[in-house]
């Protein structure tokens, strides 16, 4: 299937998934479903993955930073501005398309195999629009979340780390968080973690959505899925950067 | 009733069904036989909707199931019930999630009331007292029992089976057939069994479509499959030399009975 095919029927399911919901109660229900599945079902790699970063990002520019001329700061500064604008935007983001990006493909890929798709269809369910919808919904409600969450664990990993092993003192660690605080980095985090999350939730919803076969197809799908996530996600962290920075 | 007038369906250069017509009637079970990869399958899925048909109709009391805009085609499908060959159950959920599931998307009932008829359903296909197990805790014979009970929670006027008896031992197969045929019956549903089990057209078939290749080879009932003389039909009914010998066990007492003053030439028709 050439690229303009497979790119025109993403459109298309896009499209499809906007109509009116046969109950509302019930989307709200799948949507809270999602949000619970990909936010408190991701917290504990997000948790793990942003202190562990932070931390070995203090350490890696503590050991770059040889010049006694530079201020103990400067290593507050580097690892708040890295975390906040590349770490836990796109790489979060990279080990979610992973983890949601999977589980998603999968999940609609086994309805589909097992004809629960199917099943939805002859109740009169737009089947985008119940399946497909409220994940993306989720994912654009909790990974910004997560995003937050990681880029302030990421932080506080790093003061940990600094701290611990006796690279900066806490009160030089906290005077450098708060000096040549640029806002918009907040905001172009935020931005990056939109993207990505429709990115995350769309891509492998499509492939999952769409597969035919078996227990292989299924296993195929979701590994390309992941894959055309982590590459559309680098591709669009290079362009927001360009535009936006 | 649902009348199919002259269905084709193509995927690619390779045409499954080549103009099909049918009249599925009401109050009966319409038998769709066929050995595998005859089409039958498609056929359903054109007549349900899951498959855009290349051209003809699907006439839903008449009106053109095919011709219909989404919301139209919502309208029909929640008269349409379905039982999936795989069961097509929700993994996630209990029996009595898996029934309940029609009735809070499409009523306003209350919970009491749902409750209500998920068991009133749940006894009609004797599977009282499972409300709480999941799916992978069932037999093959009980998630397809499940899977009839959530297909006419809301009394839907139309029940459509692809291969009901798949996978499942002769003695269940006989329960399934037997409830799909009291369930029809019963609410004068139409229904439209999809098999390739010999049984199931002896037990439940009132109306018989043999399809070869993509195109409809015979019609007829149960009671006139078995002096069929269509060649096609003989070699997939009689696949078996123990069939075979049956069906001239049978033409003899059959013969016997015309010896009594009955024609051969109406039971050969």
């Amino acid at each position: 299937m050439t690229f303009f095919t497979e790119f025109g029927r993403y459109l298309i399911m896009l499209r499809g998934m906007f109509s009116k919901p046969e109950n509302f109660k019930m989307y709200w229900k799948e949507f809270m479903h999602q949000c619970s599945e990909i936010g408190i079902g991701s917290l504990g790699i997000v948790v793990i993955i942003s202190i562990f970063m932070g931390a070995v990002s203090t350490l890696q520019t503590a050991y770059q930073l040889v010049s006694p001329l530079i201020p103990k700061e400067t290593i507050a500064q580097i690892v708040r501005d890295t975390v906040i604008l590349e770490f836990a935007p796109t790489l979060v983001c990279i080990v979610l398309a992973g983890v949601v990006g999977s589980k998603i493909a999968s999940e609609l890929g086994n309805m589909r195999v097992s004809e629960q798709i199917d099943a939805l269809e002859i109740m009169g369910i737009n089947t985008k629009t119940y399946l497909i919808l409220p994940k993306i919904f989720g994912a654009l409600l909790m990974i910004p979340i997560l995003v937050v969450i990681s880029a302030a664990l990421g932080i506080w990993g790093g003061r940990l780390a600094g701290v611990m092993s006796g690279i900066v003192s806490p009160s030089a660690y906290d005077s450098g968080l708060v000096q040549s605080f640029m806002p918009f980095n907040v905001i172009f985090a935020l931005i990056k973690a939109y993207t990505f999350a429709f990115i995350i939730s769309s891509i492998p919803a499509y492939y999952g959505y769409y597969v035919q076969g078996g227990a292989l197809e299924i296993g195929r799908a979701s590994t390309k899925s992941v894959v055309v996530s982590c590459v559309l996600i680098l591709f669009a962290d290079y362009v927001l950067a360009a535009i936006l920075l | 009733m649902i009348e199919i007038k002259n269905l084709r369906k193509s995927f690619g250069d390779k045409t499954v069904i080549n103009g099909v017509s049918a009249t599925m009637q009401a109050g009966k079970c319409n038998l769709i036989i066929g050995a595998s990869g005859s089409g039958k399958t498609v056929f359903m899925k054109c007549i349900v909707g899951l498959f855009q048909p290349d051209e003809g109709q699907v006439l839903y009391n008449g009106s053109d199931f095919t011709q219909m805009d989404f919301n139209d085609k919502k309208e029909i499908r929640k008269e349409i019930g379905m039982l999936f060959q795989g069961s097509a159950l929700f993994d996630s959920m209990t029996v009595e999630q898996n029934i309940k599931f029609p009735l809070d998307m499409f009523t306003k009932d209350s919970h009491a009331q749902k409750m209500k008829r998920v068991n009133e359903v749940l006894e009609r296909v004797q599977l009282s007292g499972s409300n709480k197990k999941f799916p992978a805790e069932l037999s093959g014979g009980m998630k397809k029992r499940v899977g009839i009970a959530r297909a006419i929670v809301l009394n839907p006027k139309y029940l459509f089976c692809d291969e009901p008896n798949s996978g499942l031992d002769p003695q269940t197969s006989l329960v399934i057939d037997k409830l799909i045929k009291e369930i029809t019956i019963e609410f004068n549903i139409t229904t439209v069994v999809n098999t390739h089990d010999m049984n199931s057209v002896m037990e439940i078939g009132d109306s018989i479509i043999y399809m070869h290749q993509g195109n409809k080879e015979w019609e007829g009932s149960n009671q006139e499959i078995i002096f069929s003389k269509n060649e096609k039909l003989n070699s997939f009914i009689f696949a078996s030399d123990f069939l075979r010998d049956a069906k001239d066990m049978r033409m003899l007492e059959a013969k016997g009975k015309i010896d009594n003053g009955r024609n051969m030439d109406d039971l050969l028709k």
